[in-house]
């Protein structure tokens, strides 16, 4: 072996022993478990059981359904309020500004996940800020609860993914020149033709990148539907959590975990089809 | 001799001030309809301010822009009848090449049959005909330069603003599209007004040039005069090469001054409004400067110096020899007659040159 091939495989060795240990291997384990049943204490057969419960079973499906969906909104609202934003720090905002905000947005990144979400607990519970605020300014004359429901989750998972969006957003309009925009304001367009032949064509592998990563975090959250929604809004990593530790079914609970890789990639083939883009393009443009 | 239409563009005390700075200061000018205007200066001096004000990027501190006659103060770039080719092209890297060109048609509602007429038949004026088609990254520099003005030409703008688009081209190519632009104006009989630093490009291709310095107009006026009457001395510096040396005069008689270099060679020069013991910047052109073997042969110059050539720059046809004054050293600058003659002239040989009085620019020292 040449010294140069030794160096090829020293330096993949990291990346192999990654994707080996805790990719594919775990994965593939989770297959078999998926794909089997237990008869008796102890013994298995190969089975697809698992996956037929999966479908037969309403509560799994429109769960899994309604964890899809509120992820897609989740996305898309998320993608409404961070575009303005990531188009005034990249375009609008000047110097000193734009690396500030930029900052503001990474700063509540700094504390974990749970004591960010426990904030949002802080304001929306019903001895809560906001809560309190409306009775001293008298518009409301009891305490409003605004936790465990939806809105309240949606809140959280808008609030957790948005730097993910904002992040590939900037970078990409960063790039457009604004001699662009300016050529087309130019030519006799306005703001909304501008925007959408000029800046949004021009964004889409940033839109792309940062709606895949948003609506993953959204599809795998735990923790904010747990700590955020209500007894309604059951969230299909729940269901999977409760096969694995309450239920202590791993079949079932590898079955589900399928079932959500499968739809979240179908969910992203689609977006990326829809958009004519590329995941080479998205990822390598957008972050 | 076109009293009774208004010029397509006039600008009237023309101003911009950011914060403390001056940006461009009351400026004047007018360009006549289907003419070619150039607004020549070096960066920082205002024009692309200018530039941008007349195309509704900037709103003038004070002063007055009218468009045929009418003022457009307060109108929005998208909706001014001018267009502007950006510095970098600004094509839209989205969109193929009809696209980019049917953009504007598109933004005013015109039929899509009449767009693709339209398109195709501006693609015919710039000879690219048939490469609707292409992404724009396809494109060599100078068909996207031609792109970029098809771009605007096919919405029939009063005016067309162009900022320096030849800057980003080579040499070569930017010699040929100096050319190609004259003709392209031409040919859409519009009025361009061209901001560049680049001299040659705005002696070249302009009608009438206006020389920017430090937000102000140095002077306005066909490339020959600036370049043979200059008004400045900035004018004189700026415009074309030219030997420049600074002295005191040392006795004026009207126009006629005799100036003392400070490299102590005497010179005769001509400026108007100098007085005895003024500072003043003298400049003298390469090309006005005759070279000789036989100091008879100098006539009847004003200024006459044996000299000894101390380097030959050659550069085919602007070939410069660069010869220096023993007694005083200074360095003088002169351009290599492209005659047998003097082929074979080589460091060290002993000329004589000689130019005439009126071919020394004298003006007062402004310091700089």
């Amino acid at each position: 072996m040449t010294p140069g091939r030794l160096s090829f495989f020293l330096l993949l060795a990291p990346l192999v022993l990654w994707l080996g240990l805790l990719i594919v291997i775990p994965h593939i384990d989770m297959a078999l478990v998926s794909l089997r049943a237990r008869v008796a204490p102890g013994e298995y057969t190969p089975s697809l059981q698992n996956y037929a419960d999966f479908f037969t079973q309403p509560l799994y499906l429109v769960t899994f359904a309604r964890t899809a969906i509120m992820s897609i909104l989740a996305t898309a609202i998320t993608l409404i309020i961070g575009f303005p934003i990531s188009y005034y720090i990249a375009k609008i905002a000047k110097g000193r500004s734009q690396a500030s905000l930029f900052l503001m947005c990474l700063i509540p990144f700094w504390v974990s996940e749970l004591v960010r979400t426990f904030g949002w607990i802080i304001l929306l519970r019903e001895t809560g800020v906001i809560s309190g605020l409306l009775q001293w300014a008298g518009l409301a004359d009891q305490p409003v609860e605004m936790l465990y429901n939806d809105s309240a989750m949606m809140l959280g998972l808008v609030y957790t993914s948005m730097l993910f969006m904002v992040v590939p957003l900037t970078t990409t309009l960063e790039s457009l020149d604004d001699a662009v925009i300016e050529a087309g304001y130019d030519l006799g367009g306005n703001g909304f033709s501008v925007l959408r032949e000029i800046v949004i064509p021009h964004a889409m592998p940033g839109i792309v990148s940062g709606c895949i990563v948003v609506f993953m975090l959204s599809l795998g959250n735990y923790l904010t539907p747990t700590m955020l929604g209500g007894k309604d809004s059951l969230w299909f990593t729940q269901l999977i959590y409760s096969q694995f530790i309450v239920r202590f079914n791993w079949e079932l609970g590898a079955a589900f975990g399928f079932c959500l890789l499968g739809a979240s990639s179908l969910i992203v083939w689609g977006m990326l089809r829809l958009t004519g883009q590329t995941l080479e393009r998205t990822m390598g443009e957008g972050s | 001799m076109m009293t009774d239409t208004p010029p397509d563009l006039e600008c009237r005390g023309l101003a911009k001030r950011f914060d403390n700075v001056t940006a461009v200061d009351s400026v004047d000018f007018s360009v006549p309809a289907g003419s070619f205007f150039s607004i020549l200066g070096p960066s920082g001096c205002g024009k692309t301010t200018i530039m941008r004000m007349i195309a509704g990027f900037l709103e003038p501190s004070s002063g007055d822009i009218r468009i045929k006659g009418r003022s457009v103060l307060g109108v929005p770039p998208n909706k001014r009848p001018v267009n502007m080719v950006f510095q970098h092209l600004a094509l839209f890297p989205m969109m193929n090449v009809a696209e980019n060109i049917g953009y504007g048609l598109r933004r005013q509602g015109v039929s899509k049959s009449e767009i693709m007429r339209r398109t195709g038949e501006v693609l015919e004026r710039i000879s690219l005909p048939g490469i609707g088609g292409r992404k724009v990254s396809e494109l060599s520099g100078g068909q996207r330069q031609r792109v970029a003005i098809a771009r605007c030409m096919v919405l029939e703008p009063d005016v067309l603003l162009l900022d320096e688009p030849l800057g980003a081209l080579d040499l070569k190519l930017r010699e040929k599209m100096k050319v190609e632009l004259k003709a392209l104006q031409a040919e859409f009989d519009t009025t361009f007004v061209y901001i560049t630093h680049d001299q040659g490009e705005a002696l070249v291709m302009s009608d009438k040039v206006a020389v920017m310095n430090a937000g102000r107009f140095e002077q306005v006026g066909p490339a020959r005069e600036l370049y043979y009457n200059p008004a400045t001395a900035f004018v004189a510096g700026f415009v074309g090469d030219a030997n420049r040396w600074k002295g005191r005069v040392t006795a004026a008689h009207g126009a006629d001054v005799t100036v003392l270099l400070d490299s102590g060679l005497t010179l005769c020069a001509r400026g108007t409004g100098l007085a005895q013991g003024d500072r003043v910047e003298i400049f003298v052109r390469p090309e006005a400067i005759s070279i000789a073997h036989d100091p008879h042969a100098m006539g009847e110059d004003a200024n006459q110096i044996a000299v000894q050539v101390t380097a030959m720059l050659f550069n085919g046809a602007n070939s410069r020899v660069l010869v220096r004054d023993p007694q005083s050293g200074a360095e003088i600058d002169v351009a290599l007659p492209q005659s047998a003659a003097f082929a074979g002239l080589d460091k060290g040989d002993a000329v004589h040159i000689g130019w005439n009085r009126d071919q020394s620019l004298c003006f007062a020292d402004s310091g700089t």
